[in-house]
Parts: structure tokens; C-alpha cells; sequence
């Protein structure tokens, strides 16, 4: 599991934000605000944009184009952010997101990344064998069903616009985002109605 | 190609076999305190100008390979950006003694 960090890095960081603190780079109260925007942003972002699509072809053609736009649309600022790219499963393809070389991840429209995403295992093997991982989170992946692995990049960051549950007729847009996970945006799960 | 033939950098994992056997570790635990200050600080350097996310990758892709693998993930992040205050003389290796 995640191991904590070492009692010798805690006591460094602290000496790091000191130093820097005497020298008046950083606030505690810069520190604090930032952390509390971080710990804002959540999957309900894109769950809420993945609902929409559904809904909306307007907003999807929008959010297929330009995700960052969607992003915008609801009111979350993305400057300073990459862009934002949204992968659209179809009927015969699913998309599956990684970032081999480190953990770039759409923090405004998923939060925090989960640890798993950046474990040495998930970014080694999601590129040689993705339907085994996808299988550890109790998914199956039809064989005819292509699947396309995307690398995540510091440059570019992506997630995934699912299929649309059959059952889900009538729904409401907030019925809808229910069935869409932070596991669904990056690609492992799939949308799956209640039992 | 396989590993013996070309050895890649080592953040670049992607389809290497030493993880093959590796279930993922399911721990959805948000970060800890300490990894949050560090998230924190990362993101208010950046925003102030005093690094980069290039730059924060270089620190952590130049990590030797035994300690690349031991260090926690937020250990890494905090080992590149204290390497990037030290080199462009933000803070002095006495601050931090």
C-alpha cells in the first residue's frame, strides 16, 4: 500500500517551507488556500460533463472539440491547466487512460490522482496488457470491442466520455452523473446501473 | 525489444516486465497531510515563477534508480523541487541544514 513518507522528509519539508517563508515566497495562508482548492476538485466535475453529453448533443459536440471549454462552461477556471481532451467510446471501442511516465491526470475535472494511477504497476502493465488490469476492477471488455490505450502527458490530459447505460431512458442529468465514477472517466470501469 | 536491449530512463515504465506479476495496488486513500503540503507548495512555486512542471519532471527523472523505486511518490516530488530552489539559489543548502 501506500507507504507514509519518512519522518526525515516530513521534518524537511517543514524546513524547505521555513526557509522559503523567511524569505517571503510562500504564505501558510497562500499554503492553506491552495490546498483547499485542490481538495475541491472532484470526479463530480466530470461526471457532471459526462451527464450532459448524454443529454445534450450540443454540449457534447462542444465538450468533444474542446474539453477545456466544457470544463470552463461550469464555471471552473482551467488557466494554468493543459488542455483537456475527451476520448468518446463507441460501440466498438473503449478508451483507457495511463501516464506511463509519471501521473499526469485532469486534476480540475477528477481531483486528486489515486494512488494506484501513479503505482509502478498500474503504468507498466496498462500498455501490454490493459484488459487484465481492466479485469481487477471486475470489468469485461467484449473481445470485439477495440481497446485504445491513451498516454496522459504534462502536455495534454484526457478522460473518457462513456457509453450511455441502455435502461438509462428518461433519466435525469443528476440520475445520470451518479453512474459515472472517477474509475469510469479514467477507463478501468465502466458505467454500471444500480443493482 | 526486450529490457537487455534497451534500457529506458527510468521513469519510462510503460510495458517494462519488472511490474508484470503486480496486481495494482487498490488504495484509494486520498493523499496525506504531507503529501497535500507538498501538492500545495508544488502548485503555489508554479504559480509564483519560481518552477515549472518540465522542470519539477527533470528533478524527478534524474533520481537514481534504488531511490526512484524506495522514495514514496510525494518523497520524489519534494526531492525535485527542493533540487530546483538549491540550483537557481532560491533557498541556500544552509536554510535547510
Amino acid at each position: 500500500m501506500s507507504t507514509p513518507a519518512r519522518a526525515e522528509s516530513v521534518a524537511h519539508l517543514e524546513r524547505l517551507i521555513t526557509a522559503l517563508t523567511a524569505k517571503g515566497h510562500v504564505s501558510e495562508d497562500e499554503l492553506a488556500l491552495q490546498q483547499a482548492s485542490t481538495d475541491k476538485a472532484s470526479p463530480e466535475v466530470g461526471a457532471r460533463m459526462v451527464a450532459r453529453a448524454w443529454l445534450n448533443p450540443e454540449w457534447r459536440a462542444m465538450m468533444l472539440r474542446s474539453g477545456t471549454e466544457a470544463v470552463e462552461a461550469l464555471g471552473i477556471s482551467m488557466a494554468g491547466a493543459p488542455p483537456l481532451g475527451v476520448l468518446e467510446d463507441t460501440a466498438k471501442r473503449h478508451h483507457l487512460i495511463v501516464c506511463t511516465l509519471c501521473s499526469c491526470y485532469p486534476r480540475a475535472v477528477l481531483g486528486y490522482p489515486p494512488y494506484w494511477y501513479k503505482s509502478f504497476s498500474y503504468r507498466s502493465r496498462v500498455v501490454r496488457e490493459p484488459r487484465a488490469v481492466m479485469a481487477e476492477w471486475g470489468s469485461e471488455l467484449p473481445d470485439d470491442i477495440e481497446l485504445r490505450v491513451v498516454d496522459s502527458t504534462a502536455d495534454y490530459r484526457w478522460m473518457v466520455l462513456p457509453r450511455r447505460p441502455a435502461g438509462t431512458e428518461g433519466w435525469s442529468e443528476d440520475q445520470l452523473a451518479a453512474l459515472v465514477t472517477r474509475d469510469v472517466l479514467v477507463g478501468v470501469a465502466l458505467p454500471k446501473l444500480p443493482a | 525489444m526486450s529490457e537487455t536491449e534497451h534500457t529506458p530512463a527510468i521513469h519510462d515504465i510503460g510495458g517494462i516486465q519488472r511490474f508484470h506479476c503486480t496486481p495494482v495496488e487498490r488504495d484509494e486513500e486520498p493523499p496525506d497531510a504531507f503529501g497535500k503540503r507538498v501538492d500545495a507548495l508544488r502548485q503555489l512555486l508554479a504559480k509564483k515563477g519560481f518552477m515549472t512542471v518540465d522542470e519539477l519532471r527533470r528533478g524527478i527523472e534524474s533520481i537514481p534508480e534504488a531511490e526512484y523505486f524506495e522514495l514514496t511518490y510525494y518523497e520524489r516530488w519534494l526531492r525535485s523541487i527542493t533540487t530546483l530552489m538549491l540550483e537557481k539559489g532560491v533557498v541556500l543548502p544552509e536554510d535547510l541544514a
